[in-house]
């Protein structure tokens, strides 16, 4: 067992795909795909990492797999740092750390059954019998809440919502203490939706797993996670409690991204759109806080530095020079008292409740 | 027919009966099973289903886009202005499409021309409609451009679709489908493809460009939430049939049919707290191939009683305005 200390903890990850590189030619550019980006997953905890596309958020999956090798920084689990492991010594941290994959479609072998697929992964590691490999199947199917006769099944005769469990099935197989879920709902449709999003608060609860939860998708980020981490271009601009998070964002991106998720409440009428602009481009980031050019509270540091990620009083850490600056601990009073009031349209006051329907 | 008592007294579109079936190797889909809906001058209504409720084969059906092999709408007719769409013929049906009713389709990448500006391209569909000179048409390309509130559109309108961001095709998208002032605009999944602040501002776009022109929508989407910031009145779909419509004020403050309710039900809500378990819809969708027997939400419907697994609930007023296809909707409102 474990003594103490988080289950996994990231530190200064960092990763640049180089463009333009070529034999004997040097890159003259890269992608800045992740930058610094630092967090720890405590044993049977959901962290979340949001954000939208382009943000990095599936390259932090890839590199804590190490299906990509990091260009710099740290990826500690248990204490040992992964990113220096050569791939033979990777073997035995494989198995603490498995994936759930968004394409329930493309991420099971056509031409598998069921069953083979989900005990393919210990097949890679001891050597089963027949009757071993059937028990541990339908034990895998039992916790996904499959019946065992489904393991004679192949993928193209299942329900999108049973390929997504064969997937956890899969990830569940090597009895790893983190999984990292990539969008792993974002394909099914709501009422599916649900019960995955049941299956993994379940197998949580009775087997204390810890997940990794990268989504887009803000309502359930809140529903299943503890803490989330919302990344802008490469870097954690707010990490915090989901409570927290939710209940007041600090950073402005945060706040515009929370605003703009569309409510199903009709009383609720949206008179613009939270935040103007588009996601600027990896490949040349701009400079200061990357969020400047749509902040609507972006003063004249913001273009110059980035902003460190600041600890406040409520253990959230913020990167922005105007709601968080970096004076430590003080910084929560700091942005309080500096702007009380100001919120970012989206938040409050392009949105008001209205008695009547909106019908024109 | 239900839903006369709507907001604007015109009816644009009346949808009666529309049959639609796929033909597979040894088996026909059953993929609308003879839906019938109108849509008023200037409004804008939401689809709303799940995968393969039938909500995209409505639009394709309505425009006449389905494959030809494939597919076939056996029965139904789809009267836009009065004139049934299905009885034209092919160059008159040319004529409406893009004309007096324009679509935008899910992914603003696949659905324009690689090899062609944007500017060319919308240029192109006002030429074809309104027959003016190239260079009138690329002006009011342009200016489509800047409608759609693209910055720098001088600029803009010499690009190729892969210089633009998702958000922008999309916007270009809208431009080319507004270009020839459609009454009817026919919205399939505009946003989904879309990050969560550029859906904010395409949905936003959307319903100023519709107050401003008067142009009908019909939205067609998975997701309530954007149903909700939308719509004025909404069509819930299930297996290929209408299972409720409402204004949407109505709709989301008494849904009166179960699998509306349970829909609703199973998307996270903050109001209903973090962790919580997420009610489910138990079973499957219904396998359109096979004849259904009574209320094709039966099989896992929590309310359903014997008649519901005999005989097929037709779409009735329950209020005034507020339509429902189930046997129980009145026991079930109450409850």
């Amino acid at each position: 067992m474990r003594m103490s200390g988080p289950l996994l903890k990231v530190e200064d990850l960092t990763k640049h795909y180089p463009i333009g590189a070529g034999f004997l030619r040097k890159p003259f550019s890269a992608v800045r795909a992740v930058e610094d980006v630092s967090f720890s997953v405590e044993a049977g905890e959901t962290l979340c990492i949001v954000g939208e596309s382009g943000c990095g958020k599936s390259t932090v999956a890839r590199l804590l797999m190490r299906l990509v090798d990091p260009t710099g920084g740290r990826v500690l689990i248990d204490g040992t740092d992964i990113a220096g492991l050569k791939k033979h010594e990777l073997r035995a941290y494989r198995r603490r750390m498995q994936m759930v994959f968004q394409d329930p479609y493309s991420s099971l072998n056509p031409r598998l059954t069921a069953g083979q697929i989900i005990t393919e992964p210990v097949e890679n590691y001891e050597r089963l019998s027949r009757k071993q490999r059937e028990a541990l199947a339908a034990d895998l199917l039992h916790k996904v809440g499959m019946s065992p006769e489904m393991m004679h099944r192949l993928p193209s005769e299942l329900s999108g919502g049973q390929r997504q469990r064969l997937g956890i099935a899969r990830a569940l197989a090597l009895k790893p203490s983190i999984i990292i879920a990539d969008e792993a709902v974002s394909a099914l449709d709501v009422s599916v939706q649900a019960q995955i999003l049941n299956l993994l608060m379940d197998l949580q609860q009775q087997l204390g797993i810890a997940f990794v939860f990268i989504s887009h998708d803000l309502g359930v980020v809140e529903h299943l996670g503890h803490r989330v981490a919302v990344m802008y271009l490469g870097r954690i601009v707010e990490l915090a409690t989901c409570e927290a998070l939710f209940a007041q964002p600090v950073h402005p991106y945060t706040e515009a991204l929370i605003a703009s998720a569309p409510v199903p409440d009709p009383t609720r009428v949206r008179l613009e759109a939270p935040v103007a602009g588009e996601v600027p481009s990896p490949i040349n980031p701009p400079d200061g806080c990357a969020f400047h050019p749509r902040c609507p509270l972006a003063v004249e540091r913001c273009r110059i530095e980035v902003p460190p990620l600041v600890p406040m009083t409520d253990g959230r850490v913020v990167a922005c020079h105007v709601r968080a600056p970096a004076s430590g601990l003080q910084a929560q009073s700091a942005a309080e008292r500096d702007c009380p009031t100001v919120r970012l349209a989206g938040a409050n006051e392009s949105i008001r409740k209205s008695e009547k329907p909106n019908i024109t | 027919m239900q839903m006369h008592n709507t907001i604007r007294d015109e009816v644009l579109l009346d949808v009666r009966s529309l049959e639609t079936h796929f033909y597979g190797e040894e088996s026909v889909t059953h993929a609308l099973g003879g839906i019938s809906f109108q849509i008023m001058k200037g409004e804008t209504v939401g689809v709303v289903g799940e995968s393969g409720c039938g909500k995209s084969v409505t639009a394709l059906s309505i425009l006449r886009l389905l494959p030809k092999l494939t597919a076939r709408t056996v029965g139904g007719e789809v009267r836009f202005h009065g004139q049934d769409l299905l009885k034209l013929s092919e160059q008159e049906m040319r004529k409406i499409r893009g004309g007096k009713i324009a679509m935008i389709f899910q992914d603003p990448m696949t659905s324009l021309n690689p090899v062609y500006t944007v500017g060319h391209q919308i240029a192109e569909a006002i030429q074809i409609h309104t027959g003016v000179s190239r260079s009138s048409a690329l002006t009011e390309a342009e200016e489509m451009l800047r409608f759609v509130r693209i910055a720098d559109p001088e600029r803009r309108v010499s690009n190729y679709p892969y210089e633009m961001s998702g958000g922008m095709r999309q916007r270009v998208m809208i431009a080319m489908a507004l270009a020839c002032s459609p009454e009817l605009l026919i919205a399939d999944e505009p946003t989904t493809a879309l990050d969560v602040t550029i859906q904010a501002q395409i949905l936003r776009l959307i319903v100023d460009l519709k107050e401003r022109t008067g142009t009908a929508v019909m939205f067609i989407t998975h997701d309530l939430g954007v149903v909700a910031e939308t719509c004025q009145r909404v069509i819930v779909m299930y297996a290929g049939r209408i299972v409720e419509q409402a204004s949407v004020m109505d709709l989301f403050a008494r849904p009166m049919h179960p699998y509306t309710q349970a829909l609703m039900h199973s998307v996270p809500d903050r109001r209903r707290g973090r962790q919580s378990r997420l009610p489910e819809i138990p079973g499957i969708v219904p396998n359109l191939r096979d004849p259904i027997i009574g209320c094709s939400f039966a099989p896992r419907c929590p309310f359903a009683i014997d008649i519901c697994r005999e005989k097929t609930p037709v779409l009735r007023d329950i209020e005034s305005g507020h339509a429902a296809a189930c046997w129980r909707s009145e026991e079930i409102v109450c409850a």
